[in-house]
């Protein structure tokens, strides 16, 4: 029987990696990611987990490290954070490319400068075209159980592609939930022993892997790839499902919240979901017609499913937890817009809970108010938890 | 050695990988980075052997009895030119790959 047990995010992200019986480690602490690699470390030296703990002195060699050790035939694990994840940028993308399927648990915070140790989605939306798929964990419970899915995603034979959990530092990796936990056995006969599906390291039967491609290959294998995210969309449908039946519990790619007659709806992706919902259920209950669509799956990203599911609503606005510079909008407003066909919505974006900042119950009613209420024809994205002091934040005494 | 590598290798069964992989080395054919070959002018040629001892990537070979007395590897010849630069009895030159002009 599966038992209750009280975790914050990291330790949920350390028991489902535990319980796929990974044999390689190597992590580099960073915060908010520390405690995964120190349990790890723990459970490796006390017993309870036949692996080996690779103490590497960079993020951009613990990915290295794991890519290496899982050619050999094993899970390798590897977890980072913000600066971290910037630091493995490079390596990330020869995972992908040469179809390493790690799942590597990646606690959100902020890219410096401003330096910060809190809670932002800019780490993970710059690595959004790193050919890896991404999840968005919203509580703690999402974390244990889209790390043990991710297992079965990630190594699936028509996908072959790794898999970033994404979970809001701080906010979910350290808050303690109440999380179910399966039995051993239940999560071994889900995900199953390590195959070899691709390309492998074996003295025996010697390859050159990630040689020197030349143009007349390169295509074709970047094609690869994005065959491997169109067969990860119905791999994960069905992997949900399989979940679903084993354990109980309800995911989905895409998950709506009182969406069938909504006017306005709010589009989210991690912790913030859970406090949009909250939202909605105030705002229903003063009889005003609200919804949120809550994105599990950034990459790939499911428009078929978003553009069936926010058809006919006439109000949409796209929560992003990062800033998108220099663009027209964030990164979900973009998807969001393009995923809708013959709508003529209004889709805004709204940018705000940077780098720690606490999205409210109070955020979340100022977007739906302005979604609601203001008609400006303006496009530009919408600070919605800006300060007015923006401009002058600090200042500083000089000599005349 | 390399004979002992094909051997092994010939055995081997074929499937489908994805990604960069390979089974042995092989070099790029570098012969498509070309934008310029060399043309000879084969009644001015003395069959010297100065181009084949410059030639960077060992692609020319004289041939004395036959009238194509000079032959290129074209998979790897990158068009470099130097061949042209030496030879003295100016009977190579360069001409665009895509067709004399």
């Amino acid at each position: 029987m599966a038992a209750y047990m009280m975790l914050d995010g990291n330790s949920a992200a350390v028991q489902a990696i535990k319980m796929a019986k990974v044999k390689v480690i190597s992590a580099y602490p960073i915060t908010p990611q520390s405690s995964i690699s120190e349990e790890l470390s723990r459970l490796v030296r006390d017993g309870s987990l036949d692996a080996k703990y690779l103490r590497v002195e960079s993020e951009h060699t613990a990915i290295s490290a794991a890519i290496g050790a899982q050619l050999t035939g094993v899970r390798a694990a590897t977890a980072t954070s913000s600066v971290g994840l910037a630091l493995m940028h490079e390596v990330l993308n020869v995972a992908s490319g040469c179809r390493v399927p790690i799942v590597m648990p990646v606690v959100n915070r902020a890219l410096a400068s401003p330096w910060s140790l809190w809670c932002d989605h800019q780490d993970t939306m710059a690595e959004r075209d790193s050919g890896w798929l991404q999840l968005y964990c919203e509580n703690v419970q999402e974390v244990f159980d889209f790390v043990t899915m991710g297992y079965k995603i990630a190594e699936h034979e028509d996908v072959l592609t790794p898999i970033m959990i994404c979970l809001d530092g701080f906010f979910l990796s350290h808050s303690m939930q109440k999380v179910l936990i399966p039995k051993q056995n239940e999560v071994d006969e889900f995900i199953g022993d390590y195959v070899k599906k691709n390309t492998y390291l074996d003295p025996l039967n010697p390859m050159v892997i990630n040689n020197l491609t030349s143009p007349e290959e390169f295509t074709e294998m970047r094609y690869q790839q994005k065959d491997g995210f169109d067969n990860a969309a119905k791999v994960m449908d069905k992997v949900f499902l399989e979940f679903e039946k084993k354990f109980g519990r309800v995911h989905r790619a895409v998950e709506g919240y009182k969406l069938e007659d909504a006017e306005a709806v709010i589009v989210t992706l991690g912790s913030m979901s859970g406090t949009a919902k909250q939202v909605v259920n105030m705002l229903r209950n003063q009889g005003k017609k609200v919804g949120a669509l809550k994105i599990v799956s950034f990459r790939p990203f499911r428009s078929d499913l978003v553009n069936e599911m926010l058809k006919g609503i006439k109000r949409i606005a796209v929560f992003d937890r990062t800033a998108g510079l220099g663009s027209q909008g964030a990164p979900l407003w973009h998807e969001v817009c393009n995923a809708l066909e013959e709508s003529n919505a209004v889709v805004k974006s709204y940018i705000g809970g940077l780098g720690g900042r606490d999205i409210s119950l109070e955020t979340v009613l100022n977007v739906f108010d302005d979604i609601m209420n203001n008609d400006s024809k303006n496009k530009s994205p919408v600070w919605i938890d800006l300060k007015d002091n923006a401009m002058d934040i600090r200042q500083v005494k000089k000599d005349a | 050695m390399q004979k002992q590598q094909e051997k092994h290798m010939e055995k081997r069964k074929k499937y489908r990988i994805l990604g960069p992989v390979a089974l042995g080395f092989e070099s790029v054919k570098t012969g498509s980075w070309r934008l310029e070959r060399p043309k000879v002018e084969y009644s001015q040629c003395v069959k010297c052997g100065i181009c084949e001892k410059y030639c960077p990537v060992n692609v020319i070979s004289i041939h004395k009895d036959e009238e194509e007395c000079i032959q290129f590897i074209w998979d790897y010849c990158k068009g470099c030119g130097i061949c042209e630069n030496v030879c003295p009895k100016k009977c190579i030159n360069m001409v665009d790959e895509r067709g004399e002009k």
